[in-house]
């Protein structure tokens, strides 16, 4: 069995009396080791889909079923373990606490996790802002950071609970392009290291460099590149 | 619980001034309750500390000890009712005491009694008393011979008794004689003749039920008003309205107290949805960031407790003893629990925002 097996996905949401289809009847499947870029214009679903992938979401019908678990039928309580342990998030805005030092933010899903004392949680904070780079500046606050790392710091809180599976959406969206690709070559390094990598883009040159690009346009989804 | 105590620490200063606004209010609230109390315990002393059940006024003075008178004739009516073991006979007379070493009056309630009356020892001889310690606080002092009403007769203090007091004069427990001189000298129309009481005070044979026996007591005689030693509290001028209107008064404070925690909270979730939203995404469940909201309402309440309570105690020692504050450990657990109630009631107010906020739409902000 594939790791995520989404079946017939629907989400509809109401605004204003019209409904907006974000997925309609989406169908996809993810191998361990995957690197899978989603592509599509804006408004077109993407979001709405790696929210549901990363137990963010849930759907209106369809099931999305990771390591054996529903995540369309599950409680917010095993949604939240699920998160917390199987899932790193990269979002385009960084979403760092501010008043947090890196390392504070980078070890955050330890403590909501309640995971291992201060003092592992610290080295495990430590070991991941290594591997992106950053451990010289592990007592920095997020606006003493660049952009690029700032969303550094994000992808080292991602890794930080050694996560099967990385959700990326548009994570090089707030950047220039010099910054964009330093953010991109480290999560493909991580790739390359053994994490299933979901990024959503609209660029791309982002899109060149993964193993399958699937597209949506209203909700619908379409394969437009396999696996090599 | 340590996403709470994190948050606590980090940002203590956005909790100081809920947390003072809290203190202030605990300490309003052992205020006016010691207040209260002090009020009550003052008050009602002479009646509370009376061993028996029920007490016989004349029904013509409407439960009021100062006006009722109860002949010697009536009260050999009442023990003939059955269900009566014994009574014993009660007389108060308001004086001013004339204190040694002092140039202001006391104010005093010299008591005539014929015993079983707890916590004051057997009458003393005629001319001595046992004081209330309350009027240690104006200069009495044990050995001391105090000169009470117009004529100044003199009482010789001869130990001490607590919480004997009558609407917040100082209790002087005299033998009846004692009593009648006091009062006839003092109050010259309200005296009365030898053996007359205010009061009967009845000892219900045990197995008796004590209602029965004061409307028995009643139909017997014709002339009396029997209540129980609780409702002769309550009858007292002014008891019931004080009651009410600090009742009243503590039930405003503990809602403004529901309030301020409901508001700062409200004010906080608000302002911290975004980052309750990222807490959510790198998933901590609902119930999780609940518990924390109120971890934090259960340490705002329980620092203002403390901050208040040093504060109230401080300001207890300030207040003049004639200001009848007494706060009791019964009044300050009281105080503790109902604002950790209200505190926690407030708090829920954030609890359905907390749980609604939605993981998905909340990351699209934030730095
Ligand atoms: N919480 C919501 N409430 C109402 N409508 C929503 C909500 N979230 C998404 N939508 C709508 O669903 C559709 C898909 O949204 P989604 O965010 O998945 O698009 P997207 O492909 O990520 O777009 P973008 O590239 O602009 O980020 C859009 O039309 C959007 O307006
Ligand atoms: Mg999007």
């Amino acid at each position: 069995m594939a790791f995520v097996q989404c079946t017939g996905l629907c989400k509809t949401y109401t605004v204003g009396g019209e409904q907006v289809r974000a997925l309609d009847h989406v169908s996809l499947t993810v191998e361990r080791g995957d690197f899978i870029a989603i592509c599509g214009p804006s408004g077109s679903g993407k979001s709405t889909l790696a929210n549901v992938i990363g137990g963010l979401d849930q759907p209106d019908s369809g099931s999305v079923v990771v390591d054996g678990v529903d995540l369309a039928r599950a409680k917010d309580a095993e949604l939240s373990a699920y998160r917390n342990s199987h899932i790193g998030f990269v979002f385009q805005s960084f979403n760092l606490q501010s008043h947090e030092t890196a390392l504070e933010n980078v070890i955050s899903p330890l403590v909501v996790g309640g995971v291992g004392k201060k003092r592992t949680r610290r080295a495990k904070g430590m070991r991941a802002l290594e591997r992106v780079g950053l451990a010289d500046r592990a007592g920095h606050k997020p606006t003493q950071l660049s952009g690029g790392q700032r969303q550094r710091v994000a992808i080292a809180r991602a890794l930080v609970n050694n996560p099967a599976l990385i959700i990326a959406d548009e994570p090089t969206g707030n950047l220039d392009s010099h910054r964009g690709a330093e953010v991109m070559a480290e999560l493909e390094r991580l790739n390359r290291e053994g994490i299933t990598l979901v990024i959503i883009t609209h660029d791309q040159a982002v899109a060149a460099r993964a193993g399958r690009v699937l597209t949506i346009k209203d909700g619908t989804i379409t394969e437009t590149r396999g696996r090599a | 619980m340590r996403l709470a105590l994190r948050e606590l620490r980090r940002s203590r200063r956005r909790f100081v001034p809920t947390t003072v606004a809290l203190a202030l209010l605990v300490v309003l609230l052992l205020m006016l309750g010691g207040l209260l109390d002090g009020l009550y315990i003052g008050s009602t002393g002479a009646l509370r500390s009376q061993d028996d059940e029920l007490v016989a006024f004349d029904r013509a003075a409407r439960e009021s000890t100062l006006r009722s008178r109860v002949e010697p004739a009536t009260r050999a009516e009442i023990e003939a009712v059955p269900g009566v073991r014994s009574t014993s006979g009660f007389g108060i007379a308001l004086v001013g005491a004339d204190v040694p070493r002092t140039d202001e009056l006391a104010d005093a309630a010299v008591m005539g009694y014929e015993g079983r009356v707890g916590g004051v020892p057997a009458p003393p001889a005629p001319g001595r008393a046992w004081a209330d310690r309350s009027l240690e606080a104006r200069g009495v002092r044990i050995g001391d011979v105090v000169r009470v009403g117009p004529t100044r007769i003199p009482l010789r203090v001869i130990g001490w008794v607590d919480d004997t007091n009558y609407l917040q004069q100082g209790g002087l427990w005299v033998e009846p004689g004692t009593w009648r001189t006091v009062l006839a000298e003092s109050r010259p129309g309200a005296a009365v003749g030898d053996d007359v009481f205010q009061n009967v005070w009845i000892d219900v044979a045990s197995g008796a039920d004590p209602l029965r026996v004061a409307a028995a007591i009643d139909a017997a005689t014709g002339t009396t008003r029997t209540i129980t030693r609780a409702e002769a509290v309550l009858a007292l001028p002014g008891i019931r309205e004080q009651n009410a209107t600090f009742t009243q008064i503590i039930g405003v404070t503990f809602l403004v107290a529901g309030l301020v925690v409901a508001l700062f909270f409200a004010l906080l979730t608000l302002e911290r949805t975004p980052m309750l939203g990222v807490l959510k995404a790198l998933g901590a469940s609902s119930r999780q960031l609940v518990g924390a909201l109120m971890t934090q309402t259960v340490a705002v309440t329980v620092v203002a407790f403390v901050v208040g309570g040093v504060v109230a105690l401080g300001l207890d020692r300030l207040i003049p003893p004639e200001v009848p504050l007494v706060v009791t450990p019964g009044r300050a657990l009281f105080v503790a629990v109902g604002i950790f109630v209200a505190a926690v009631i407030g708090g829920a107010v954030s609890l359905r925002r907390i749980i609604r906020i939605d993981p998905a739409s909340a990351i699209g902000t934030g730095t």
